[in-house]
C-alpha cells in the first residue's frame, strides 16, 4: 500500500454500527449502482480492498437537472479536496449531502470519469472496447428509466482518488492512498439520486491497476 | 506565427457583466482581448451539431496534465475531440477549475440589487447569464457543465486551498481559440466567483473572429502532448 503523506487531511471515524445498517450490498469492479437515498440518511462508501476509485454522481432526486457540482463545490470551501466537513453542492446552489465521516481523509473531483473516448486519447486509438465508467453510468441511467440521458452525466466525484495540483497548475495522478476497508460517510441533506460507477480502469494506478469491490452500506438516522 | 494575422471577418465588444454567443466555425478562430485589465470571461463550449458532446473539464485537465489552459494547450470534448486549440496568449494561465458565481454569491458580495433600481448596471451572476445565453439555443440547465475563465487565475496550495491571484491579466493581454469543429460558444463577462473584491466591476472585453489555416501534422498544439496528437486524429475523423 501507498505510504503517500498527505496534508489538509481530516480523519473522522463514524459512530454509526455496521449491525444497525439498512441496507448493504458489494458493487463489483465494473459495475454501475444507482439508489436513491432520503433527506437525513446516512449513506457510506467502503474501499474493501484499497486505492479503488468509486466515480460517483448525486443528483436532487426531485429534479435531475439540479445536480451536483464538482466546480460550485470546490469553489465554495475552497478547496479542490473533498473530505469530512466537506458539503456537496449543486448547480443550484443546494446542498446535497455533507460529508460527516472520512478516514481515508482526501477525495477527487477534479479527474472525471472515464470514457471509451478519453482512454482513445490518453492511452492508445485501440483501447476503444475496454469497459469504462461512462458507459456504465449510461448502462444504469437507461436501466433507471427515468428520462435521464448523457446530458446528465457531469463531472463526477471520485471517492479514495488522489489526483493532486502542483503552484505551477499541473494535474498530477498519484498512488492511492486509501487502504483497505476505509471510506466515507455522508449524510443526505435533501432526498438525492446516487449514481456509482466502479471503475473498470487498468491503464493507470486510480485502481492500483487491479479493480475491485467496494461496500455501499444505509442508515435512516445517525442513532 | 499565428500572429501574422488573416484579418479580422468581425469584431465587438461584449459590455461588462454582459452575454455573448456565437457558433464558431471549424478553421476560424476567436480572440478575446481584456481591454482594461482584469478582465474574466466565463465560457463554455459545445459541438453544435450535437450539443449533448460538450467542454469537459476533467477530460481536458487529466489528457494534457494540467490545472491551468495557455498557448498549446486544447479544450476537449466528452468525446475524445478537440473543440478549440489556444493558438496565442499574452496572459499565460487561465483557469479551468473556479467555476462561476451564482444569485446568492453576487447577492452577498454586492448586495441586492434590481433592474428597476439600477438599470443595466445591476449586478449579473454567472450563472444565470450561462442559463440566458444557453436558452436562446434550446438548451438549459442540464446543459450547464463546468466552465473555464479566461484572464483568471486560481492557485492551488499543497493542501489543496484555492487562491484567486489578482492582477493576472493587464489592459490589452489576449488569448486565440481555434476552432477545430462547429463550436456553440456561450460566453459572459461576470467577475470570477473568487475575485474577494467588494466592488461590483466586470469588465469589458473585445471579441474578434478570423479565418485561420487548418493545424499542420506540426502544429505547437497537436505537438504539445501525444494525447493531443491522438485527439486531432480522432476530431479530423469526425468529418471525414
Amino acid at each position: 500500500m501507498s505510504t503517500t503523506t498527505i496534508s489538509g487531511k481530516n480523519l473522522i471515524e463514524s459512530k454509526l454500527s455496521q449491525s444497525k445498517a439498512i441496507y448493504r450490498h458489494e458493487i463489483l469492479a465494473g459495475e454501475p449502482w444507482i439508489r436513491e437515498l432520503r433527506k437525513g440518511q446516512y449513506f457510506r462508501i467502503v474501499d474493501l480492498h484499497g486505492n479503488q476509485a468509486v466515480d460517483t454522481l448525486f443528483y436532487n432526486a426531485h429534479d435531475y437537472s439540479d445536480r451536483y457540482s464538482a466546480q460550485d463545490t470546490i469553489q465554495q470551501q475552497r478547496n479542490i479536496y473533498l473530505t469530512a466537513g466537506t458539503k456537496l453542492i449543486s448547480t443550484a446552489g443546494t446542498v446535497l449531502l455533507t460529508i460527516v465521516a472520512d478516514t481515508c481523509g482526501r477525495h477527487d473531483t477534479l479527474g472525471g470519469a472515464c470514457a471509451n473516448e478519453s482512454n482513445m486519447v490518453r492511452y492508445a486509438l485501440e483501447k476503444r472496447h475496454m469497459h469504462a465508467c461512462r458507459s456504465s453510468f449510461l448502462k444504469a441511467i437507461t436501466e433507471w428509466d427515468h428520462g435521464m440521458s448523457k446530458r446528465d452525466i457531469t463531472s463526477n466525484i471520485n471517492f479514495f482518488m488522489n489526483v493532486p495540483v502542483t503552484s505551477e497548475g499541473k494535474l498530477t495522478f498519484e498512488d492511492g492512498i486509501s487502504d483497505p476497508g476505509k471510506y466515507v460517510e455522508m449524510r443526505a441533506e435533501i432526498d438525492v439520486l446516487v449514481l456509482i460507477s466502479n471503475c473498470p480502469q487498468l491503464n493507470n494506478p486510480c485502481n492500483a491497476y487491479n479493480p475491485t469491490p467496494v461496500e455501499v452500506l444505509i442508515w435512516d438516522s445517525a442513532l | 506565427m499565428y500572429m501574422s494575422a488573416t484579418p479580422n471577418l468581425w469584431e465587438e465588444t461584449i459590455q461588462p457583466g454582459a452575454t455573448w454567443s456565437h457558433v464558431l466555425k471549424r478553421g476560424t478562430a476567436l480572440r478575446v482581448v481584456d481591454l482594461e485589465g482584469n478582465a474574466n470571461v466565463g465560457a463554455i463550449f459545445y459541438n453544435f451539431e450535437c450539443p449533448v458532446e460538450r467542454y469537459n473539464m476533467p477530460d481536458t485537465l487529466k489528457a494534457q496534465h494540467i490545472a491551468r489552459l495557455t498557448t498549446g494547450f486544447v479544450l476537449y470534448s466528452d468525446m475524445g475531440r478537440i473543440l478549440l486549440s489556444v493558438i496565442a496568449d499574452t496572459v499565460g494561465w487561465h483557469d479551468p477549475l473556479g467555476g462561476t458565481s451564482n444569485v446568492h454569491l453576487v447577492e452577498k458580495k454586492y448586495g441586492p440589487s434590481t433592474y428597476q433600481e439600477s438599470r443595466n448596471d445591476y449586478p449579473k451572476n454567472g450563472r444565470d447569464s450561462f442559463l440566458i445565453e444557453l436558452g436562446k439555443w434550446g438548451l438549459g440547465p442540464r446543459d450547464l457543465v463546468a466552465n473555464i475563465n479566461l484572464f483568471s487565475r486560481v492557485d492551488v496550495s499543497e493542501d489543496g486551498s484555492m487562491t484567486f491571484v489578482p492582477g493576472n491579466s493587464k489592459a490589452g493581454d489576449s488569448v486565440e481559440l481555434r476552432a477545430e469543429m462547429n463550436v456553440l460558444a456561450i460566453l459572459n463577462t461576470c467577475q470570477h466567483p473568487l475575485d474577494p473584491s467588494p466592488k461590483y466591476e466586470p469588465r469589458p472585453v473585445q471579441v474578434a473572429i478570423r479565418q485561420v489555416p487548418v493545424p499542420a501534422t506540426d502544429d505547437p498544439c497537436r505537438i504539445s502532448r501525444p494525447e493531443n496528437g491522438r485527439g486531432f486524429t480522432l476530431t479530423e475523423r469526425y468529418f471525414l
